[in-house]
């Protein structure tokens, strides 16, 4: 596969670093890295599910309003980010590959790299109480 | 550094070297590869002959920034009180502001990518009868990491430094004087013994050597990254010349 971006590399580095959960996408919602406080929200180590293509994740991780009611692929706080290229805050109810069901703040921002080159984004969960 | 190829010539970065450099070769047209606008880097610009040259073209390729052109960013050099001309005086000289691309540049094929270094900073790889020669003179690719991640779709530069017959990269520390400087934006041998050794590189040259270093050390390294990789190791130094 080739190189990721250098900006890709740098997002990818930051987040491992931060106690964050926090999860990196491309362009088109590919899941390609997620840090260890994510893999709490997860339920699964980014170790062992490795990259995760865009069509998996609604069924890997079930995505709902916090009073669950359904939330259409194109509503969740990461879509907003990536078709609109834009920063985007929502709040949401979604179950891990654990099963367990977690209500989070989700932050997504669009990285956009030198030559105004549009990468992918980062998002980052806050774990509210219920 | 320079390439050249049937009779035409890249010149890679402007430290104080080009000065000389400017004085060789008569062609009628330049093209000056900036990885970077560190001082080291460009201090050597204005002293370029050509520069000051009407009947000369001078074409400058440097990194893309969000903040300002290329010319802009030179320009804070290029004039006074640094520099008694100024940069708008130079009507020979065409400044490329470069995003991560390829471009052919005569009988070249130039690809530049963002490599991890302050600021940003280019990498190229130059291409021409089937050979290839990497340039990353600054480069940290193990950044905070302590050593190299193993998937290559993750390294800095792997791309650039791929297979490549020639690689020319920053080996400015030993081991022990990276632990120290981590994030200073340069490379430790073993790390580039490693990367070498990942991207199947063919000839390695050692380069952005500390200014602390003397001879001594110098070879000692060199003997240290010989033995770490399969690929031919030539120290860089100031007159070699490498036949690709």
């Amino acid at each position: 596969m080739a190189q990721q971006p250098l900006e890709m590399i740098l997002v990818r580095q930051l987040a491992s670093y931060l106690a964050v959960p926090i999860w990196v996408t491309d362009q088109v919602g590919n899941l390609v890295y997620y840090n260890e406080p994510a893999e709490v929200l997860l339920g699964m180590s980014f170790e062992d599910a490795g990259p995760i293509n865009a069509e998996r994740i609604p069924d890997m991780f079930r995505a709902t309003a916090l009073d669950g009611t359904p939330l259409a692929a194109e509503e969740l706080t990461l879509s907003v980010a990536l078709s609109t290229r834009a920063p985007a805050h929502g709040s949401l109810r979604f179950s891990g590959l654990d099963g367990v069901s977690r209500a989070v703040e989700v932050t997504a921002i669009p990285i956009t790299g030198q030559g105004e080159r549009f990468l992918g984004a980062m998002v980052t969960f806050w774990e509210i109480g219920d | 550094m320079e390439i050249t190829d049937s009779g035409r010539r890249l010149i890679l970065d402007a430290g104080t070297g080009i000065r000389k450099l400017g004085l060789t070769g008569d062609e009628e047209r330049f093209d000056i590869l900036l990885t970077h606008l560190h001082m080291d880097h460009i201090q050597g610009l204005p002293f370029f002959a050509p520069l000051l040259r009407p009947d000369r073209e001078v074409h400058i390729w440097g990194p893309i920034s969000t903040a300002s052109s290329l010319r802009a960013r030179l320009g804070r050099y290029l004039s006074p009180p640094l520099f008694p001309v100024r940069i708008r005086e130079l009507s020979n000289v065409y400044f490329h502001d470069v995003p991560p691309s390829v471009v052919e540049i005569g009988p070249f094929l130039v690809r530049a990518d963002l490599i991890m270094h302050p600021g940003a900073t280019l990498g190229y790889r130059v291409s021409s009868n089937g050979a290839s020669i990497a340039y990353l003179p600054d480069h940290e690719p193990a950044l905070a990491d302590g050593s190299l991640p193993d998937d290559p779709e993750w390294i800095s530069g792997f791309d650039l430094i791929d297979e490549a017959t020639v690689l020319v990269h920053d080996s400015q520390y030993d081991d022990a004087e990276y632990r120290d400087r981590v994030g200073w934006g340069h490379s430790s041998s073993s790390h580039l013994a490693s990367l070498a050794e990942m991207a199947n590189v063919h000839k390695l040259v050692p380069f952005h050597h500390d200014p602390g270093h003397d001879d001594g050390v110098l070879d000692e390294m060199a003997a240290g990254l010989a033995a770490a990789t399969t690929a031919e190791v030539v120290p860089g130094q100031e007159g070699a010349v490498i036949e690709v």
